[in-house]
């Protein structure tokens, strides 16, 4: 079979794993979500849980990763190549912060939501495609230039 | 702790799918940034990757019989502020709950560990600020 349809059928895969999980964990639903977030109130530990097993699983994944010389079925490993903590990353993961508990949802869960057909879901994801487009279109290039070189 | 067991072991799946998609198409399985390249470029691996979030839901449907319970609350107008705010900041933050939470941190990234610290306390506030203002 061609390598273009295997690396096709391996994220098809990759992308099945990830929104059964999403589904089994509890994640999808944002009223769990909020109540993970809530540890002054009414608190719901499980996310913890849920993090805890992907990054523990994710870690074994990654250090097989290191031990090869490219992925199976492509040439080269897309790694981040930023390694600097500046004001871009900060702002922008507490803007995600904002956003992430005044409704529950984040981008995997919310567009494998989708699949509910619920209205609310639908209308989180336009508006997340919406604000993912500002930030590349307007503002990519100017707050690029906050960060310090790395 | 029967409770937690499905959350310990749907987060463990996360975890696998970020190592697939790692050791097979050599890319981190962040969402937010699939997102963005897909809108950006269209490409076929970005493309299947979210057919295959989408189908996550419809399997668990096809074996527990039920869907995974989505309970929203939020306002219409509270989704669209969320929304714009999740996407215009995951963007800008170079990732989210999956490419900084899971990927980042397994890698052992400090840039991650800074972006979850950052989002885990602001996703805090913002939650325990509008229950004292609801009640």
């Amino acid at each position: 079979m061609n390598s273009r349809i295997l690396r096709f059928i391996a994220a098809l895969l990759s992308g099945g794993v990830f929104g059964f999980g999403l589904s089994l964990s509890g994640m999808l639903d944002p009223a769990r979500v909020r109540a993970f977030l809530d540890v002054a109130g009414d608190w719901d530990p499980s996310l913890a849980f849920v993090l805890g097993g992907a990054v523990a699983v994710a870690m074994l994944g990654t250090f097989l990763s290191r031990r090869m010389k490219r992925p199976v079925l492509d040439q080269t490993f897309q790694r981040p190549t930023e390694t600097g903590i500046d004001r871009r990353l900060v702002l922008g993961s507490a803007l995600f912060g904002v956003g992430w508990g005044m409704a529950g949802f984040c981008p995997g869960p919310a567009l494998a939501g989708l699949s509910l057909g619920l209205g609310p879901v639908f209308l989180f994801v336009l508006a997340m495609a919406a604000g993912m487009t500002a930030h590349d279109r307007y503002i990519a290039k100017a707050s690029k230039s906050w960060g310090t070189p790395s | 702790m029967t409770h937690y067991w499905p959350s310990l072991v749907g987060g463990m799946l996360i975890g696998l799918s970020a190592s697939m998609f790692l050791i097979f198409n050599g890319r981190i399985a962040g969402v937010s940034g699939i997102v963005g390249r897909l809108m950006l470029s269209r490409a076929a691996t970005n493309a299947a990757f979210v057919l295959g979030l989408l189908a996550g839901p419809v399997i668990y449907l096809a074996g527990f019989g039920h869907w995974p319970s989505m309970t929203i609350t939020a306002s219409l107008p509270t989704i669209v502020a969320a929304g714009l705010l999740v996407g215009f900041g995951s963007r800008m933050g170079s990732g989210c709950t999956s490419g900084h939470g899971v990927a980042g941190l397994a890698r052992l990234s400090p840039r991650s560990l800074v972006a979850v610290l950052t989002f885990l306390s602001a996703g805090i506030v913002t939650v325990t600020l509008m229950r004292i203002i609801a009640s």
